[in-house]
C-alpha cells in the first residue's frame, strides 16, 4: 500500500501540474479538496482521466468521486479493490 | 484623445525587458517550457494556477504581471479597465496538445486541464481573475502582429468613455516560437497612484510597433 501511495502521489503531482509540491508535502490521508492542496473541478476531471489512463479503472457513477477522490488514500484503497 | 503607454514587458526570445530595461535572461534556453519557467521563478510571482495555465495563458499572464507591477492601474474602478489582446496562432498550440491526447483511438484521454485552454481568449480571463479586471475585454486574432488594429481597437474604447486604463497585448506561442507584449495604456501619463511610476510614451502605432520591433 505505502507503495502504491508514494506511486500516486507522484503521478497527481505530474498529472496536475503542482509545480514546488513534493511527495512528501502531501499527508495520503489530508483532504485533497477545499484546502491542503487546493485542488479544483478540472482536477477533479483530471483525476477520473488519471484512473482511467494509469489504472484502466473507469468511474462508472460520478457520485462516487466525493469518496474515492476524499484523500490520497482512499484513492489507493480504491485502486487495490477495482484494479483490472 | 492622447493616450500613453505608461508600462510595458515585452517577452521574446531568451529574455524579458520591462519599460526598456533588460530584466532576464538566460542562454541556452531551447524551449517555451523552460523559458517561461525560468522567468517566472526570475518574478518572484507566486500564484500556483501558473503552472496549470497552457502557453499563450502563461506568456499573457507574466507579461501582465511584469507590466502591472511597474504601473498599478489600481487607481481605476475595475468595470473601467479593460483588456486588448491578440495574436497570430490564435489557441493552436493548445488545440494542437489537446489533439495529441485524442488522436490516438486505443489511447484516448482527453485532458481537462488541458481542453479549457482551446479558446485563445481564456489568457484574457486569467489576466481578469488575477488583477479583478472587469471591464471591456477582446481577444483578437490577425495574421501578424498589427498595431495600428490594437491602437485603433483601443483608441475607440477610450474615445467612447467605456475605459479609463487599458492593457494591451500580442500574445503568440506555437510549439518553441513566442512573442509576447503587454502594454498598460492609460489617459493620464503619471498614472493616478502614488506608487505609479513615471516612464512613459505616447500610446500610438509607431510606439507600439517600436517597443514590438526594438527589444
Amino acid at each position: 500500500m505505502d507503495e502504491l501511495i508514494l506511486k500516486l502521489k507522484k503521478e497527481v503531482i505530474e498529472q496536475l501540474n503542482l509545480e514546488d509540491i513534493t511527495p512528501d508535502d502531501i499527508n495520503p490521508d489530508s483532504p485533497l479538496f477545499g484546502e491542503g492542496l487546493g485542488l479544483d473541478s478540472i482536477d477533479a476531471l483530471e483525476l477520473i482521466v488519471l484512473l482511467e489512463k494509469n489504472y484502466g479503472i473507469k468511474i462508472e457513477d460520478p457520485k462516487d468521486g466525493k469518496k474515492i477522490f476524499y484523500s490520497i488514500r482512499s484513492m489507493a484503497e480504491y485502486i487495490m479493490e477495482h484494479k483490472k | 484623445m492622447e493616450l500613453f503607454i505608461t508600462s510595458y514587458s515585452h517577452l521574446a526570445g531568451n529574455q524579458v525587458i520591462v519599460n526598456d530595461r533588460l530584466i532576464f535572461y538566460q542562454e541556452n534556453i531551447l524551449t517555451f517550457a523552460d523559458f517561461i519557467r525560468a522567468a517566472y521563478k526570475h518574478s518572484q510571482t507566486s500564484y500556483p494556477k501558473f503552472y496549470k495555465m497552457d502557453a499563450i495563458g502563461k506568456l499573457g499572464f507574466l507579461a501582465a504581471e511584469l507590466a502591472i507591477r511597474e504601473r498599478s492601474l489600481t487607481g481605476y474602478p475595475a468595470e473601467r479597465i479593460g483588456v486588448v489582446f491578440a495574436n497570430g496562432s490564435s489557441s493552436l498550440d493548445t488545440d494542437i496538445a489537446h489533439y495529441d491526447t485524442i488522436r490516438d483511438r486505443k489511447a484516448y484521454f482527453p485532458s481537462p486541464g488541458i481542453f479549457v485552454y482551446t479558446l485563445p481568449n481564456i489568457v484574457v480571463g486569467e489576466v481578469c481573475i488575477r488583477h479583478g479586471f472587469k471591464g471591456e475585454n477582446v481577444f483578437l486574432i490577425a495574421e501578424s502582429f498589427d498595431g495600428k488594429l490594437l491602437c485603433d481597437y483601443i483608441n475607440e474604447l477610450f474615445d467612447s468613455g467605456r475605459i479609463d486604463g487599458c492593457l494591451c497585448g500580442w500574445t503568440e506561442v506555437l510549439g518553441d516560437k513566442w512573442n509576447g507584449l503587454v502594454t498598460v495604456v492609460e489617459k493620464e501619463s503619471h498614472g493616478v497612484t502614488p506608487e505609479a511610476g513615471n516612464w512613459h510614451i505616447p500610446f500610438n502605432e509607431k510606439n507600439i510597433n517600436k517597443i514590438m520591433n526594438h527589444n
